[in-house]
């Protein structure tokens, strides 16, 4: 069997405006090839108004297992929250 | 942390009408300007400018505050004072990355700070004499900021805008712990009400100069306006700041250091005194009170800095080569 093709991120901006978001994956042989099968197989029903795609072979991700120690300290940092202030209700909105 | 009104952008195209036309219509009908559409030079240049002037705000912004870190006077203000800084660190981080969507490089925008070619916000080349100060930073500073940023929120530069959402969903918990801060003071001994009034005033006039030049002395307002970079004139949001933050100040007992401030029922607005714009062009043009001294401390960390860049990319190298190898001798 020959090489596969390689794996490529699809991300989509769903809207004017809005960041582009992770929508899945695809096989293809290069850059070229891939935007069009994203574009055939993610906006048949307009899902989007732009396409990236990036080699899968090019992401980094964080450990799943490191996920509490990467995540759970920001749970007790509750200072960093606006909540934490007591702002009197006269003062209005800040 | 904060924007000024845009200090001396050279917004001049070249572009022919119907490219400019079409692109106008663009920007009328709300569309975003994302970084690989066709753009007028001008509305790039000046982005790149105020987003830089915005993203080296932010990092100067960290050190008035760092001042304080090691003498807040209760380990709750230390932690909230440390996330707030690091927050600042982390939007110095956004808006850089920003502007890197349009072509300027991290390393220029950085190079035109430290050599000082590049502005930031004047409101940070006043000192923090006590730790009031940091009360009156949190609740002015960063109120006039998130006065700038909401509606740079709508900014037509999409990458711009996108971040601005960020900062903004940040920013609240730096006025209301400024706030907190102030109001402690003001409720304790009065030496302590003293210190918040004296940092009010202090703080009251360089936090109106931080909208920028008055409509009628800022050049390149009506173009930036019109391109949607931003949604409101300097002097309209020095006034809702003025409007929103009076009150503030009243309801825990201190006073605007300023005699002609006065409610005008018929318009619904506090008229205020004459702003100082020979001090602000002063301070903007490098001649406050800590200029010299703000940048010399982002230089040193620049340079301080040098070591740790050069051996991270070393060791990253290193372990390529130690990869490149491995694949080697597997094969």
């Amino acid at each position: 069997m020959n090489a596969e093709l390689p794996l490529w991120e699809v991300f989509i901006r769903p809207r004017n405006g809005l960041a582009h978001k992770h929508a899945g994956s695809v096989h293809a042989s290069d850059d070229v090839m891939a935007l069009h099968a994203a574009r055939d197989v993610y906006t048949r029903r307009g899902e989007g108004v732009s396409i990236w795609v990036v080699p899968s072979a090019a992401m980094t991700a964080s450990d799943p297992s490191e996920k509490d120690q990467n995540f759970e300290p920001t749970a007790s940092k509750i200072y960093r929250h606006p909540t934490f202030y007591e702002i009197p209700e006269e003062v209005g909105n800040m | 942390m904060y924007s000024q009104g845009l200090i001396g952008a050279n917004a001049t195209t070249d572009e022919d009408e119907e490219f400019l036309a079409r692109f106008q219509a663009r920007i009328d009908a709300e569309e975003k300007i994302e970084p690989n559409d066709a753009m007028p030079e001008g509305y790039r240049r000046t982005l790149v400018r105020q987003i830089g002037q915005h993203a080296h705000s932010e990092i100067v912004g960290m050190l008035p505050e760092g001042n304080w870190i090691t003498r807040a006077p209760s380990l709750r203000r230390k932690a909230a004072l440390l996330a707030k800084i690091q927050d600042e660190g982390g939007h110095g981080l956004y808006l850089y990355a920003a502007a890197e969507t349009l072509g300027v490089s991290r390393d220029e925008m950085t190079e035109e700070l430290l050599s000082g070619k590049a502005k930031y916000s004047s409101i940070f080349n006043y000192p923090t004499l006590t730790w009031a100060d940091i009360g009156a930073i949190g609740w002015l500073v960063d109120g006039a900021a998130i006065m700038n940023q909401i509606p740079l929120c709508r900014c037509s530069f999409g990458p711009y805008a996108r971040a601005m959402i960020r900062v903004c969903k940040e920013e609240s918990f730096h006025q209301r712990q400024g706030y907190e801060i102030m109001m402690t003071l003001a409720k304790g001994t009065p030496e302590q009400k003293e210190l918040a009034q004296d940092a009010l005033n202090r703080w009251w006039w360089p936090s109106l100069m931080m909208f920028g030049p008055s409509d009628s002395a800022s050049e390149h307002s009506d173009q930036n306006m019109k391109w949607k970079i931003k949604r409101f004139t300097n002097d309209q949001l020095r006034q809702n700041f003025v409007n929103a933050t009076v009150p503030q100040g009243e309801h825990i007992g201190l006073k605007m250091p300023d005699p002609d401030l006065k409610w005008n029922e018929k318009t619904g607005d506090y008229e205020f005194g004459e702003i100082n714009w020979d001090e602000f062009w002063r301070v903007v043009k490098g001649g406050g009170p800590m200029n010299r001294e703000r940048i010399a401390a982002r230089r040193k960390a620049w340079e301080d800095g040098a070591w740790v860049r050069e051996a991270a990319m070393a060791h990253a190298q290193k372990r390529q080569a130690r990869r490149d190898a491995a694949s080697v001798a597997a094969e």
